[in-house]
């Protein structure tokens, strides 16, 4: 693409040097660092980083579910497990870092040595943006009726790729169930009023127990983040998002109860053996569309066979029911994780943050 | 000077590559040097989001836009299901004919400007977003399993440092032997 | 004669089944999981997944006589014709190693069961054998999809569940913690690393469809970030096939997990990756030939041959039984590494078949190890004392898959070793023959050292014996250590059905054997 001596640098080089900087400087950052709660902060930062570039290169899916897992979901969790372990790292041994420097050369060095062929940066004539990605791009509105190509290259024209992925979810469920628990249902169900002094005391820790307008908020902010939610699951077809990206935001609601209200509150709500349910069902309902295409007479996940009248109809039709397994084994599995962590007693005192 | 320019433009063409790279090789080494597990892992996020972004630059097309079509929602009824009624039959006779190999002349490769527009448009490319989606997720399961371990570990040895842990391991197997 | 048995039965299923054999394949264990998991209880869902399982066996049985009848097969996922949808492919190779997966998963889990009920809690037994499905899932999706990035996700479910599986054995032993743990880091670099691969074949041909990125391959020709994919690729799937010296999470992994998982990971796990590197390298990266040649000569070669002398030793200094069997599985890789390495259609061929008959002597000697754990809780070498006379018919049968492990005639673990050495001197490499034997001579002294535990020793006292709650065998659990064993004898007299897959393969890929 670049012809002459100095490509013109037009604004979004710039933007882009801006993120590639700071993701360096973050990288080295992390590297350095002992605390691992500095790590763990500046890992969310790395990610949010790389968010905010994913949008400034037409990646606006990407970066909706990069900021919501790497800067949310991964940042929490790891400071969940930190909770639960340490709080800081021992220095290794120089001998881990000679080994971890000549595997790193090495490994940079083959791929340094790639980029002399590599197609150049924002090329649309090189060979991954000419071939299959164009062509979803020419099929998709015809085929689907989904204006969000995305969308529908994961849910129909790979789609099978996304039932796998919503497997993978439930085998993180599965994992966090079979490794941590869910630490049983709700303890104090039958009579919250007669509290023990130990409870209360431990109620108390809960951020916010006692502060009236975090419970004011959060009881007006609950339901308008969960109406977010199902926004972002069904206008998933015509902009960026869908069931992954609303299954995390519909959970957070649910984790933010649980922060404000306690642990033994949100379980009330939505117990854990729903939570069990929910994670094998998105995984059944997806399949069973697929399931459903079959007995049909189509192949598996073939939604024409939805609507042989308006093909794009069922393709429609059959996104929007997958999306909607993606999106109940998403927040379920969330779930999950978070009761499997909190069942745990915490290690790092309270003194010590 | 003729090789001078050419490094140039090999720079400004492939710094996204090279800057990317310089970020796997960081989570890399975090992963390898770090015998703390918990850093381990976050070595290992570093690691797979720089791969996210190699693949995320690999699709930008210089002026194109996120791929959402423009106004396809309206049109999308009409002239649209002939073609897929078109396709659908092209494939099933693929499917039924068991053991021929893939047939795939109908899709040509872009040789022109005027190919890659789609109604007039430029966009960038969907498929490697697609792809990182499927990655994202696999890397956050990886990572709950992975703290999940992280945390029994520490209960069960009271450490998540590595050397610690091998030395306890290490203890242990000793104590059975005798 | 077979292929007109094969026609026999095929006519007798309803056409339902045989179109969509292929999908049902792996789609019917992945939605067991989630199913199990609702049962939640731990019989129950045992039932459930022995049912499926036996399904999964019986469909890839009608794809290996659909493959018989018609060469190869392909299935389109929702229609969409590839490359723009995912296909499964499925020939020779595949089926070979769909029937391995199939068949020790099936096994597996009817050999499992005591062991189950001893070693998980009543509570987790349910979600543990939905993790089980998944993982058999997910190793059957690697085994038969046509798409290389379907080969990733595929790949991480099974990964993924493996992890969990492994990390159960905590209840036993909390080193199966760190095991697992360390699996997970070292198998997930490794995915990055194919991932990393991928993304460069994707850039340099704008495809993930696998046979369509050996014709736009084969149209662009090579360049430096094909090279770059190559290797990334190759050493991504050798993390997960666990070739030396990427194999340090194997030992742990196989040792420290429950006795169910340890079985069906030694007869299963590594066999698909390595499955997924031959694919790759013999099959997408085809047309790369000159580089590969040297590649596999210069690097993988030495690799295997050290695998196969370095871990047959370590196996031979280990007293714990299943350390010593997983270090004798790196081993065991490396000749099916070595196979690979020849490049050359006959030492595939024998590479693939000794990958076969390696799924069968090692399941069937975790299976023994499992039995003799599950009734006298051996862990050790000196608790296999005296095992000979108290327990006759494991102890027999568990013999018999250790002779074959050694490569002694009247065992199917001849008939592969006798192929790769003839495939060695075809190629003029007599350094390769002369480490097989010497690899052979090593296993002979660390099956030896148990065999002669088990009937030459005295029984020592019964009251450290007998603690257990099965005082013999259960039935359920012998039976599929007598199928193996049998199998492991059977196949030296009879190599028809996987040497006809090899060899189908191999000339498949490399053209050679068909002439």
């Amino acid at each position: 693409m670049s012809t002459g001596f100095l490509t013109p640098i037009d604004a979004f080089t710039v933007i882009d040097l801006i993120f590639m900087s700071m993701l360096v400087v973050v990288g080295i950052a992390i590297v350095r660092l002992k605390d691992l709660f500095a790590v763990v902060m500046l890992s969310g930062v790395y990610s949010l980083v790389s968010a905010a570039w994913f949008v400034s290169l037409d990646a606006v899916d990407v970066a909706f579910t990069e900021a919501a897992v790497g800067a949310g979901i991964s940042t929490v969790l790891m400071l969940g497990a930190m909770l639960l372990t340490a709080r800081q790292a021992a220095p290794s041994k120089p001998a881990r870092h000679w080994v971890a420097l000549i595997v790193v050369c090495a490994t940079g060095a083959a791929l340094l040595y790639a980029t002399v062929d590599m197609p150049s940066f924002g090329d649309p004539l090189s060979a991954p943006n000419a071939y299959i990605g164009l062509e979803y791009l020419k099929r998709t509105g015809a085929e689907t009726g989904v204006p969000n190509v995305v969308s529908a290259v994961l849910a129909s024209y790979r789609g099978y790729d996304t039932f796998g992925e919503t497997t993978v979810i439930l085998t993180a469920g599965l994992g966090v169930i079979l490794i941590l628990g869910l630490g049983g249902p709700a303890i104090k169900r039958k009579k919250p009023a007669a509290k023990t002094k130990a409870a209360k005391a431990d109620q108390s820790k809960i951020l916010g127990a006692h502060h009236v307008v975090l419970r004011v908020v959060s009881k007006m902010m609950i339901p308008v983040i969960i109406i977010y939610g199902a926004y972002v699951q069904f206008h998933g077809d015509f902009g960026p998002g869908g069931g992954f990206q609303a299954g995390l935001i519909i959970a957070s609601a649910i984790i933010l109860y649980a922060l404000i209200y306690g642990i033994d509150a949100a379980k009330e709500a939505v117990p854990p053996s729903l939570v069990r349910l929910g994670a094998a069902l998105g995984v059944l309902i997806y399949g069973g569309v697929g399931v459903i295409n079959l007995l049909l007479g189509g192949n598996f996940l073939e939604y024409n066979i939805l609507n042989p009248t308006h093909p794009a109809h069922g393709q429609e039709l059959g996104i929007m029911f997958v999306e909607i397994g993606v999106l109940v084994t998403v927040a379920s599995v969330m779930l999950i994780i978070f009761y499997g962590f909190t069942s745990r007693q915490p290690d790092i005192k309270d003194k010590d943050w | 000077m003729s090789s001078g320019i050419e490094f140039w433009q090999y720079l400004t063409g492939h710094f996204n590559y090279i800057v990317v790279i310089t970020l796997m090789m960081t989570g890399l080494y975090i992963v390898i040097s770090t015998g703390n597990l918990v850093k381990k892992l976050v070595g290992l996020g570093v690691f797979q989001t720089a791969v996210f972004q190699l693949y995320i630059t690999m699709g930008k097309v210089t002026g194109g836009q996120p791929p959402i079509l423009e106004g396809v929602h309206e049109s999308a009824t009409g002239e649209a299901t002939k073609t897929v009624a078109e396709h659908g039959e092209a494939a099933a006779t693929t499917a039924a004919t068991h053991g021929e190999k893939a047939v795939q002349a109908t899709i040509s490769i872009a040789k022109t400007m005027d190919d890659v527009l789609v109604d007039g448009v430029l966009y960038s490319n969907p498929l490697p977003h697609v792809l990182i989606l499927t990655a994202i997720v696999v890397g956050v399961a990886t990572l709950a399993v992975g703290l999940a371990l992280v945390v029994r570990i520490r209960e069960s040895y009271g450490t998540i440092e590595e050397d610690e842990l091998q030395e306890a391991n290490y203890q242990h197997a000793k104590g059975t032997l005798s | 004669m077979s292929a007109l048995i094969a026609s026999d039965i095929l006519s007798l299923l309803p056409a339902w089944v045989l179109m969509h054999a292929a999908a049902l394949l792996v789609v019917t264990p992945l939605l067991s999981g989630p199913i199990a998991l609702i049962l939640s209880r731990g019989r129950l869902a045992w039932v459930w997944a022995l049912g499926i399982s036996a399904i999964t066996f019986a469909l890839s049985l009608v794809l290996y006589a659909q493959v018989l009848e018609h060469g190869s097969i392909m299935y389109v996922f929702g229609n969409w014709a590839p490359p723009v949808g995912i296909t499964y492919n499925i020939d020779a190779l595949n089926v070979l190693v769909l029937l391995i997966v199939a068949g020790m998963g099936l096994l597996s889990l009817i050999n499992g069961l005591p062991s189950v009920m001893q070693e998980i809690e009543p509570k987790d037994q349910a979600p543990f054998f939905a993790a089980y499905m998944l993982c058999l899932a997910g190793l059957m999706g690697v085994a038969i999809t046509g798409d290389a990035f379907n080969v990733f996700v595929f790949l991480e479910i099974s990964s993924i569940s493996t992890y969990i599986l492994v990390a159960m054995g905590a209840s036993k032993d909390r080193r199966a913690l760190t095991s697992s743990f360390n699996y997970l880091i070292l198998g997930t670099i490794g995915a990055t690393f194919f991932v990393i691969g991928l993304g460069l074949v994707y850039m340099a041909t704008g495809t993930l469809n696998m046979a369509d990125i050996t014709v736009q391959l084969r149209e662009n020709g090579d360049s430096r970030v094909i090279r770059a994919a190559f290797a990334f690729i190759v050493i991504g799937l050798g993390l997960k096939t666990a070739m030396f010296p990427l194999h340090t999470w194997l030992p742990g992994a196989y040792s420290y997990s429950p006795t169910m998982v340890g079985t069906f990971l030694a007869s299963t796990a590594t066999k698909v990756a390595f499955y997924a590197m031959v694919r790759f390298i013999f099959g997408v990266f085809s047309t790369g030939e000159p580089f590969d040649g040297a590649l596999l000569e210069l690097v993988l070669a030495p690799m295997a041959v050290a695998a196969m002398i370095i871990c047959s030793v370590q196996a031979l200094y280990q007293m714990d039984l299943r350390k010593l069997l997983a270090y004798s599985s790196v081993a065991q890789l490396g000749y099916m590494l070595l196979g690979l390495s020849m490049g050359t259609a006959a030492g595939l061929s024998a590479g693939l078949l000794h990958m076969f008959n390696h799924a069968l002597m090692k399941g069937a000697l975790f299976m023994g190890l499992g039995i003799f754990g599950l009734c006298y809780g051996v862990r050790r070498v000196p608790d296999l004392a005296g095992l000979g006379k108290t327990m006759p018919v494991t102890a027999a049968a568990f013999t018999v898959s250790g002779l074959s492990l050694i490569g002694m005639p009247l065992t199917a673990g001849f008939v592969s070793k006798y192929y790769l050495i003839i495939a060695a001197l075809e190629r003029g490499w007599w350094w390769a023959v002369a480490a097989i034997l010497a690899s052979s001579v090593l296993a002979i002294f660390y099956v030896w050292k148990m065999v002669e535990m088990m009937y030459l020793r005295e029984t020592p006292r019964a009251k450290s014996r007998a603690k257990k709650a099965h005082p013999k065998a259960p039935l359920l659990a012998l039976i599929p250590l007598l199928i193996l064993a049998m199998a492991n004898v059977w196949f030296f007299f009879d190599a028809s059905l996987p040497k006809g897959l090899t060899d189908a393969a191999a000339a498949a890929l490399l053209g050679g054997g068909a002439s």
